[in-house]
């Protein structure tokens, strides 16, 4: 089954809960199945995958609530002023995985879709606006806020020991 | 650090720059120490993410399930979607490492004439441009027996506007050959020549020309030997003693 395991992990991210996922990814293949006529030969299978699933996840109950409690966008939110040790440094000396998994589910859903899209499935620009919807400027501009966040996430855990 | 460069970081560790900004960056990297040491702390982070993002992985139940229901789906063919979907990837995997090959062959090419380039810019520097000094192919031609693996023809320029200076010989990534000077009204152009196996697999078989750092550059194959005609001439002038190259018996 082509992207299975790639799909049901960013379910899981999304969703937060392993039955949830399992359901996302279940309802997009069967959708997928259904729809597959309409998918057009020569564009990106993946992208559409990833936006089935994506526009499931965002009807379900978890996804309503996730995309109603969305902050607004901080364009100007002042960096952590960069300390002796930085969120690379707390990666290095600390269990990385663990410390960035949490940092990264702490991520508001906007964040954490774009992060995984681009830095997991290693997705072009061009491959997330098509997955999101949204303009290529939009994913840069995301990405990089996203990015911000992650870093600031991390650094509040440093300042918490 | 330099906030225009910083803004590009991101775009540039995600390989979405173009190649002309990838070079300035790469370059600006190299001598920008607060800068690299910024790519490097993004880079742990971009490494860490990746691995830590594959977090979930689904159970052999659940896989299990899905293939039982894709199996029992009415009304469509599994095997069909399944076909069209792998096809799909395929395609998506062929392109991807088509774009690969190509942009690899784009950045050796640009890199082969950014040393011809250097090479041509070096002797025009140097105090000695040329160890033959004569405007005679007949005494151009045999000084180089016996110093490069090959030989080649050179063409008689009564009637043109090109002068030959001389020759040396030179060397393209540990393959030698030759480097003729000729002169067009107060251009000097250089004709490097190389056996084609030695430096001519990403150049392709086919003659091109493009400029390079404001230098007009032809080249081609003839003969399973590769000809790099380069200067600051017109791409008039670089075309035209080409052409008087491949005519040369």
């Amino acid at each position: 089954m082509p992207l299975f395991d790639q799909l049901f992990n960013f379910a899981h991210w999304l969703a937060q809960d392993r039955t949830e996922a399992e359901d996302l990814v279940q309802e997009t293949y069967a959708k997928a199945l259904r729809g597959f006529s309409s998918f057009q030969p020569g564009t990106n299978f993946r992208a559409w995958m990833y936006r089935i699933l994506r526009n499931t996840f965002l009807t379900s109950r978890t996804g309503l609530k996730a995309s109603a409690t969305i902050p607004l966008d901080s364009e100007d939110a002042p960096e952590f002023p960069a300390g002796p040790e930085t969120p690379e440094t707390i990666l290095i000396e600390h269990s990385q995985s663990q410390i960035l998994q949490t940092a990264i589910e702490s991520l508001p859903i906007h964040f954490r879709e774009v992060l995984l899209l681009c830095e997991v499935e290693e997705m072009s620009y061009q491959e997330i606006a098509e997955t999101l919807s949204i303009p290529m400027g939009t994913v840069m501009s995301r990405l990089s806020r996203a990015r911000r966040a992650l870093r600031e996430s991390l650094q509040q855990k440093l300042v918490r020991g | 650090m330099a906030d225009d460069w910083t803004a590009k970081l991101e775009t540039y560790l995600d390989g979405e720059l173009s190649a002309g900004e990838m070079r300035d960056l790469d370059a600006h990297l190299r001598s920008c120490p607060s800068c690299a040491a910024d790519v490097l702390s993004r880079i742990q982070i971009k490494r860490a993410v990746h691995t830590a993002g594959k977090r979930y992985s689904p159970s052999p139940e659940f896989r299990q399930r899905i293939k039982k229901s894709i199996a029992t789906k009415p009304g469509v063919s599994p095997i069909r979607m399944w076909l069209g979907a792998t096809a799909a990837i395929a395609l998506l995997l062929i392109a991807g490492l088509v774009t690969f090959t190509v942009r690899q062959q784009q950045l050796q090419r640009r890199q082969t004439f950014s040393e011809l380039a250097d090479l041509h810019v070096a002797t025009l520097a140097s105090a000695s441009p040329v160890d033959v000094i004569s405007t005679d192919r007949h005494t151009v031609k045999p000084w180089f027996q016996g110093k490069i693996p090959f030989t080649f023809n050179l063409p008689e320029l009564q009637n043109s506007e090109f002068t030959l200076i001389g020759g040396r010989v030179t060397y393209l990534g540990q393959a030698p050959g030759a480097e003729l000077i000729y002169q067009v009204r107060k251009h000097q152009i250089s004709v490097f020549i190389f056996q084609d196996r030695d430096v001519g697999h990403d150049l392709g078989s086919s003659s091109s020309s493009l400029q390079q750092l404001s230098f007009n550059i032809e080249s081609w194959n003839q003969d399973g030997l590769r000809y790099f005609v380069i200067g600051d001439a017109s791409s008039n002038d670089i075309r035209n003693l080409a052409d008087l190259l491949k005519k040369a018996r």
